[in-house]
C-alpha cells in the first residue's frame, strides 16, 4: 500500500521532515547534481538545442491545442492493429477498467514497467485488494515498492535511497544475504525479476508517447524491464495520460532528441520500444491483447485555461534536478507521485485535496526550472498563477493584511512614517507577517543608525 | 556621458541597508552623473506580485511608476536585480492583469530606462579603478540572472579591480532561499538553502560575498551571523565605492 503523505500535513511540515533528513539530502545533492551535469554535456553536443527547445514548446503547443482530433487518430489507429481502447475519465474509471480486464482473465500475478501515471491512480492498491500480486519491475520502483514508499522523483524514483539503504532493504524484506555492491544488489533483483515476468498473466506499462498516425505506444525506458513487460504476458495494458502524443513519427524524432538527453543526458536511452497492437496472425510472440487507457483524471480541465501550457511536460525530470527546494526537502515533501517543480505546478492542478494548493509555495521562483525544460514551459509563471488563484480564496485576515500593506506603501508619507516606526524586519514586510520564521537560524538586521536612506539623503548628509 | 541619473532605492535598501544608497551615490557621482531621489517612490510592489495578491501589489507598483515617470532622468538605477525584474518585466504584466492599460503602457515605456546598477555602471567600466585584493564569492541573484540575463557585467567590474579574484564556484547561479516571504514562511528549506550555499562559496576560499541584490545578501548574512560566522557579505557599489575612494 502506497503512503498518502498530503493529507492532513502542511508544506511546513513535510519540508521539515525533508530538511531535517541529512542521509536523503547528501544522497540528493550528489545524484541531482550529477544528472543535471550530464544533461549539459550532452545538450552542449549539440549545437542547436535552443532552436530544438523552441520548436518543441510550438511543437507541443500546436498538439495539446487539437487534443481531442489527435486522441481520436490515435484511438481509432490502436484499434484498427487490433488493439482495445478504453477512456477513462478519473482515476476509479482507469483503475475499475484495468481490473476487470484483469478479473476477466483470471488474472493472478501483474508485472509493470515504471508508469507515474499508474502511481497517480494508485493502481497498485486496487488490483492488489482484488487479492493479485503486483511487482513493479523497474528497479526504483522495485526498491520503493518493497519499502512501501513512494516514489521522490518522476524518473529515479528511489533516489532517495543509497546503496547501502538498498542492501538492506533486500536482506530485509526479500531474503537477500547481500553487501552493498550494486552489481550484486542488482543480480539479485534480476534474478527474483525474472520468474515473475515468465509467470505474469498481465503486463502493465506506463506510455511516454502515444504516436497517432500508427496508433502506437512508445516506451523509453533503461533496463529492458519495459520490453519484457509488454510482450512476454499474455495481456498487456498501456496506461497513458492523455497529453502524452504525438501525431507523427517525425515529431516523435524530435521529442527523442530532447526527452532522453534532458531526462539523463543521453543521446538515446538503452531501450527505445514501440508497441503497434497486440500480436498478429503468424507472429510468434507479443501478448494476444493490447489494451490502451487513455486517462483525464483533470486534465482536461486544463485545455484553454491558462495553465494548458503544464499539458506539454513530457516528464524528463530536468526541473527536479535543477530545483534548489526540490535538493533540500526532497520529492516526498510535495506528498504526491509529481515532485519538484512540474510537480508544485501539476499537484494542484489534478489533486483535488486541500492540502495540495499550497504547493505553488514551495518555490522562490528562481526559474531554475524554466531554464532546464526541454519544451520551455514557464513553470515560474503558471506557480504564480496558482499564487493568484488561491489568493483569490485567501481568508479575510490575509486579505486584510496586503490591504494594509498597500493602502500604508501607495501614500508615500504613510510609507516613510512606517519606515520610522517598524523594527528593522517589519519595515520591509506587511503588517501581520511580523518575521518569526526570519529568526529561526538568521540573525535580524541591525537596525542603521542615521534612519533611513531616504533620510540620509534628504539632509544632504551623502 | 554624464547624465541625470534617478535612484530608486528599493525598500530593502532604504529601510535595512541604507550604505549601499550611499556607495551607490558616490560610485555614480565618481561616474561624473547628478544622483537624484524620486521622493515619492516606495516599492516595487514585488513581495505582493510573488505572494498572488495582484490588486494589492498594482496599487503600490502605480505609486512607484507614477513618481518615477515623473522624474526628468534619463536613467532609473536600481541597486537590485530583482526589483529591477519587478518594474521591467513583471510590471506590465500586473497592469495588464489587473486591467490599467494606461498604466500598462506606461511601464512600458518606462522599462527602457530602468538599469540595474552593475548593468548601467558596466557602460562605463573603463572609468572603474581601484585596489580590492581580496577573494570573492559573487553570488549571482535568480531574476537578474534568468529574468534580465544580466551575467557577466558583476564580474567585469570586479574584475577592473586590482587583487581582486572572483572565481566560479559550484552553484554559484542557484538559489540562496531568499525568495522574498518563502524566507519566511519555509524557514527550514530556506535557511538549508542557504547553508548550501555558504557550504559552495567556503569550498572555493573566498573571503568576502558580493551580490547585486541586497535581500539574498541580507539573508546570506543573517544565516552566516546565526552560525558564528564573519564573513563579510557586501553589494557590489560597497565593494566598488571602497576600491575607488582615493
Amino acid at each position: 500500500m502506497s503512503q498518502d503523505l498530503l493529507t492532513g500535513t502542511t508544506l511546513r511540515q513535510r519540508a521539515r521532515n525533508g530538511v531535517a533528513d541529512e542521509h536523503v539530502r547528501s544522497a540528493l545533492r550528489s545524484v541531482t547534481d550529477r544528472l543535471a551535469d550530464m544533461r549539459v554535456d550532452a545538450q552542449e553536443s549539440l549545437t542547436n538545442w535552443e532552436e530544438l527547445r523552441d520548436a518543441a514548446r510550438a511543437m507541443r503547443g500546436h498538439i495539446v491545442a487539437r487534443l481531442p482530433e489527435i486522441l481520436d487518430r490515435l484511438a481509432s489507429n490502436v484499434e484498427a492493429s487490433g488493439g482495445t481502447v478504453f477512456w477513462a475519465a478519473d482515476a476509479a474509471e482507469a483503475t475499475a477498467y484495468i481490473a476487470g480486464v484483469a478479473r476477466d482473465r483470471g488474472v493472478k500475478r501483474v508485472v509493470k514497467s515504471k508508469s507515474m501515471v499508474t502511481e497517480e491512480i494508485h493502481l497498485n492498491d486496487v488490483l492488489q485488494a482484488d487479492g493479485i500480486e503486483v511487482v513493479e519491475t523497474d528497479l526504483g520502483e522495485w526498491i520503493i515498492q518493497l519499502a512501501q514508499q513512494m516514489p521522490s522523483h518522476i524518473l529515479a524514483p528511489a533516489i532517495h535511497m543509497t546503496r547501502g539503504d538498498v542492501a538492506d532493504l533486500f536482506n530485509r524484506v526479500a531474503d537477500g544475504d547481500l553487501s552493498d555492491v550494486p552489481e550484486e544488489l542488482c543480480a539479485f533483483a534480476r534474478e527474483q525479476l525474472r520468474n515473475r515476468f515468465l509467470t505474469a498473466d498481465l503486463g502493465i506499462s506506463g506510455c511516454n508517447f502515444g504516436v497517432a498516425e500508427t496508433g502506437s505506444t512508445i516506451l523509453v525506458t533503461n533496463e529492458g524491464n519495459g520490453r519484457m513487460v509488454t510482450t512476454l504476458p499474455p495481456v498487456h495494458i498501456a496506461v497513458m495520460g492523455m497529453e502524452r502524443v504525438v501525431e507523427t513519427w517525425e515529431q516523435l524524432d524530435l521529442m527523442m532528441n530532447l526527452l532522453p538527453r534532458a531526462a539523463s543526458g543521453q543521446d538515446i536511452s538503452v531501450y527505445v520500444s514501440q508497441v503497434t497492437g497486440a500480436r498478429r496472425v503468424g507472429e510468434l510472440d507479443g501478448p494476444e491483447q493490447f489494451h490502451l487507457v487513455i486517462l483525464d483524471n483533470g486534465r482536461s480541465d486544463l485545455l484553454g485555461s491558462e495553465y494548458q501550457e503544464m499539458l506539454n511536460c513530457i516528464r524528463c525530470g530536468a526541473c527536479l534536478n535543477v530545483c534548489p527546494v526540490y535538493r533540500q526537502m526532497g520529492g516526498h515533501g510535495y506528498g504526491w507521485v509529481y515532485s519538484g517543480p512540474m510537480g508544485a505546478v501539476l499537484t494542484p492542478l489534478l489533486n483535488r485535496q486541500p492540502e495540495a494548493a499550497e504547493l505553488s509555495s514551495a518555490s522562490t521562483l528562481c526559474s531554475a526550472c524554466y531554464d532546464a525544460c526541454p519544451v520551455k514551459i514557464p513553470l515560474q509563471d503558471l506557480l504564480l498563477g496558482l499564487r493568484r488563484d488561491r489568493a483569490d480564496e485567501a481568508g479575510r485576515a490575509e486579505r486584510a493584511t496586503w490591504d494594509a500593506w498597500a493602502a500604508a506603501w501607495s501614500r508615500p508619507g504613510a510609507y516613510r512614517t512606517s519606515v520610522r516606526m517598524a523594527g528593522a524586519m517589519g519595515r520591509i514586510l506587511p503588517a501581520g507577517l511580523f518575521p518569526t520564521g526570519w529568526t529561526a537560524g538568521r540573525e535580524v538586521p541591525r537596525r542603521p543608525d542615521g534612519g533611513s536612506f531616504r533620510r540620509r539623503f534628504a539632509k544632504g548628509d551623502i | 556621458m554624464s547624465q541625470r541619473v534617478a535612484l530608486f532605492p528599493t525598500c530593502v535598501v532604504d529601510t535595512v541597508a541604507p550604505q549601499v544608497g550611499e556607495a551607490v551615490v558616490r560610485v555614480l557621482r565618481r561616474l561624473g552623473h547628478e544622483v537624484v531621489v524620486p521622493k515619492n517612490a516606495t516599492c516595487c510592489a514585488q513581495p505582493a506580485w510573488n505572494a498572488g495578491f495582484a490588486q494589492q501589489a498594482a496599487t503600490v507598483a502605480r505609486t512607484t511608476l507614477d513618481a518615477l515617470e515623473a522624474e526628468d532622468a534619463q536613467t532609473i538605477c536600481v541597486p537590485a536585480g530583482s526589483c529591477a525584474t519587478m518594474m521591467r518585466v513583471f510590471w506590465p504584466e500586473l497592469f495588464e492583469l489587473v486591467g490599467d492599460h494606461d498604466a500598462k503602457r506606461r511601464a512600458e515605456r518606462l522599462r527602457d530606462r530602468v538599469r540595474e546598477f552593475s548593468e548601467f555602471v558596466a557602460e562605463q567600466a573603463d572609468d572603474i579603478a581601484g585596489t580590492h585584493a581580496v577573494t570573492v564569492a559573487y553570488h549571482h541573484s535568480c531574476h537578474m540572472l534568468r529574468e534580465l540575463r544580466i551575467t557577466t557585467a558583476p564580474k567585469d567590474l570586479l574584475a577592473r579591480l586590482d587583487g581582486c579574484d572572483a572565481p566560479d564556484f559550484p552553484g554559484d547561479d542557484r538559489c540562496c532561499g531568499f525568495g522574498g516571504l518563502f524566507a519566511i514562511k519555509q524557514p527550514e528549506l530556506s535557511v538549508a538553502m542557504a547553508d548550501d550555499k555558504i557550504a559552495a562559496i567556503s569550498s572555493v576560499g573566498a573571503d568576502e560575498i558580493v551580490g547585486c541584490d541586497q535581500s539574498c545578501l541580507m539573508h546570506l548574512e543573517g544565516r552566516l551571523r546565526s552560525r558564528g560566522q564573519t564573513t563579510p557579505v557586501r553589494h557590489l557599489a560597497e565593494v566598488l565605492d571602497e576600491a575607488m575612494t582615493p
